[in-house]
């Protein structure tokens, strides 16, 4: 089961210690970096600009 | 309104997925990742005069990120520490998260680490940056990040029992030992 699809094992030769470290932790990284961005971020931003603005017309007045 | 603010929120979205892959590589947990990602949008909105457009808004927020975590840790004391009951805990909920066995193994080694050179081997060796902006992200020289991520690098290789030759990986009897003798 382990190293199945163990980044830094799949050349077959034996990478350096290093490059076996920073291939894993590149997948580990990317993992959630290819996740979607989850729309309460989405919403977040969205409710801040809103707030903004309605204080901006407010402040105007 | 303006196209600045329209470029400060798409700038800012652009950096989301970059800063919760951060988020979650220094915390191992999507939950409270997630929450520090949003406590460091609402700062960063807070404070986005001080940002000038053009200029690297990932290490901005990578900034505002890391300095939010860590002021949140001196609050709550030492419980983001513990690391070997939120892994057991995330992965009993959520195992599809975690990628393959492989990088479970390789989550728990990279909680075992002290924060300072976890944070340094993820900004040099994940995030992109030269060493030179890990030391100003971190707030400190750059002899000390390099130092860090030596550190890191080594402890990573102690603890994964990762060999330049005859290298067959950590056994699935011998790793979680020899892995846990690093905590107790």
């Amino acid at each position: 089961m382990k190293h199945k699809t163990g980044a830094g094992r799949n050349s077959g030769t034996t990478l350096d210690p290093n490059a076996q470290i920073a291939a894993k932790l590149k997948a580990l990284y990317q993992s959630v970096q290819e996740e979607a961005i989850p729309a309460r971020f989405l919403d977040l931003l969205e409710k801040l600009d809103a707030a903004e603005q309605q204080s901006a017309l407010q402040g105007r007045e | 309104m303006s196209s600045e603010k329209n470029d400060f929120k798409r700038e800012m979205l652009a950096a989301l997925p970059s800063l919760r892959a951060f988020a979650m590589s220094l915390i191992g947990r999507h939950d409270r990742a997630d929450d520090l990602v949003q406590d460091t949008i609402m700062k960063a909105w807070a404070k986005q005069d001080h940002f000038e457009l053009g200029t690297n808004m990932k290490a901005w927020l990578f900034t505002i990120l890391r300095n939010e975590l860590y002021s949140q840790m001196r609050k709550r004391g030492r419980e983001v520490q513990d690391s070997d009951g939120h892994f057991t805990e995330s992965l009993a909920h959520h195992p599809e998260q975690y990628g393959s066995l492989d990088l479970q193994d390789f989550r728990k080694a990279l909680e075992m680490l002290p924060p300072d050179q976890r944070e340094a081997i993820i900004l040099v060796g994940a995030s992109g940056f030269s060493y030179e902006e890990a030391a100003t992200i971190c707030g400190c020289a750059l002899g000390t990040i390099k130092s860090r991520v030596n550190r890191a690098r080594q402890r990573l290789q102690d603890i994964l029992q990762v060999k330049g030759e005859n290298d067959y990986g950590p056994d699935e009897t011998s790793a979680p030992i020899t892995s846990r003798a690093f905590v107790s």
